[in-house]
């Protein structure tokens, strides 16, 4: 059962709609204690950075406990940069701090934000994208993004070089949307459905970095 | 690199798609639902529905057709018409919109599109701007096109941005229906002075049509109903013709 965060940043129709496509159980808890009986947990949203600030120290907790004991995470958009240590966005809001590296504003030398359809540069082995062709393009639309660091797996390119998907151990985050991505983006999420269903899906732990 | 994206535009009105020439003398074309399943796997990139006569007939963008539209799409869907309060906003995004988009409403209460950036995000508001030219200049029309305004498009256009709209709509009421091609001057010119990226509408008739909105028009995406209505294929066609011309497109796997 995916346990999917909702903290008012945007809507989780799509996300729901595109989990019920792959056949994934899921639900939304009410309280942090009900984050721990969940198989994988998926944090979306868009929006500004400081919408995070509503996801409390309780949450927090919760959600970095269950990430210690192995349930894997997804962060989707804001979801993913919410895994870093920050934000330039919202200077004084914490991330998660599962993944060093700041998030930081597309320079405005093209058109910012970044909306539409742009390519997945794959860069090392990827557990998400295994089953996506080379070539695949994703629906983004952001204006701040992560930083490229070890945990990046796949780069995309709008004025800046920055990572749109990450990977380390059992903590994913894609800068786009897999529920707007058409087949591809479904794909990844079953990707990530699976690996949370997996039952001998033994990995390292990951902690916070600080 | 970005690609530039194709949106197909579903007119629909009591539940049925039809087509407007000039926003006017409407013709059946087909069921929204069968048609955003044939969109999607041609490859279209998304998906506009528009309630067009919801305005003037005072009447809420149909949820049950969006929930039909949506239920097995995995593109942004789009919603205008009829939107005209943040509840209206909130009905559509719950009925499976990503974006809704806003156009007298806007004009008339600018505070709104503040206020739905706040509450969704601005990648989900979007101002549709219909505008005719005049002189020199572009006026912004309200009521379906029927309503002139003081404003002018490149300027409306630009507060709207700063208000919180993240994508412009642009329709040119002189071209729209009329297969005569975009209006590229007018989608350049409000494409140079935004921050936030332009469709350009109105006006689509060949695939030459797109590649001129998207070269010299500036455009970022470009909606048209029609084209691809009344031709099978047409999507994938036009996106090979583009690549060939050297306009980013995507190219479904």
């Amino acid at each position: 059962m995916i346990a999917l965060i909702d903290y008012g940043a945007g809507n989780l129709t799509s996300v729901r709609k595109a989990l019920a496509a792959v056949g994934a159980e899921h639900f939304t808890p009410s309280s942090p204690t009900l984050v721990r009986s969940s198989s994988g947990i998926i944090i979306p949203g868009v929006g500004h950075f400081l919408a995070t600030a509503t996801i409390t120290a309780d949450w927090r907790h919760a959600i970095l406990d269950a990430v210690s004991r192995g349930i894997p995470l997804l962060g989707i958009c804001l979801g993913m940069q919410f895994l870093f240590d920050g934000s330039d966005e919202a200077p004084d809001t914490p991330g998660l701090r599962l993944l060093p590296g700041r998030c930081f504003l597309l320079p405005a030398v093209v058109k910012v934000p970044h909306v539409g359809w742009n390519d997945l540069q794959p860069r090392g082995e990827s557990r998400l994208l295994a089953g996506v062709p080379r070539g695949t393009q994703a629906y983004f639309t952001h204006s701040y993004v992560a930083p490229v660091t070890d945990a990046c797996v796949a780069t995309t390119e709008h004025a800046a070089t920055f990572a749109s998907v990450v990977e380390r151990e059992n903590v994913f985050g894609v800068q786009f949307h897999p529920e707007k991505s058409a087949r591809p983006g479904v794909e990844i999420l079953r990707a990530f459905v699976n690996i949370s269903r997996f039952p001998d899906f033994q990995i390292q732990k990951c902690s916070p970095s600080a | 690199m970005l690609s530039k994206r194709l949106i197909a535009c579903l007119d629909v009105r009591d539940g049925c798609v039809v087509k407007g020439v000039q926003f006017e003398g409407l013709t059946t074309a087909g069921d929204p639902a069968e048609l955003a399943r044939r969109y999607d796997g041609e490859g279209i990139d998304e998906l506009v529905v528009l309630d067009v006569t919801a305005t003037v007939e005072k009447r809420r963008a149909l949820a049950d057709t969006l929930r039909k539209v949506s239920a097995e799409l995995f593109i942004p869907l789009t919603v205008g018409g009829g939107i005209r309060s943040e509840d209206d906003a909130a009905a559509a995004l719950d009925a499976g919109a990503d974006k809704v988009a806003l156009n007298t409403a806007a004009l008339e209460h600018p505070g709104l599109l503040t206020s739905l950036a706040r509450r969704y995000g601005s990648q989900a508001v979007v101002v549709a701007i219909d505008a005719k030219r005049a002189g020199e200049g572009y006026e912004v029309f309200s009521h379906s096109g029927r309503t002139r305004t003081p404003r002018n498009a490149v300027e409306w256009a630009r507060e709207a941005a700063e208000r919180g709209a993240g994508e412009v709509l642009l329709t040119s009421i002189d071209r729209d229906g009329t297969r005569a091609g975009f209006d590229s001057e007018l989608t350049a010119a409000v494409s140079a002075h935004v921050p936030i990226p332009v469709i350009a509408s109105g006006g689509a008739g060949t695939f030459e049509h797109f590649a001129e909105v998207f070269t010299r028009g500036r455009a970022d995406a470009a909606l048209a109903a029609s084209v691809f209505h009344f031709s099978e294929h047409a999507v994938g066609a036009l996106k090979a013709f583009l690549r060939d011309k050297g306009v980013p497109v995507r190219l479904p796997c």
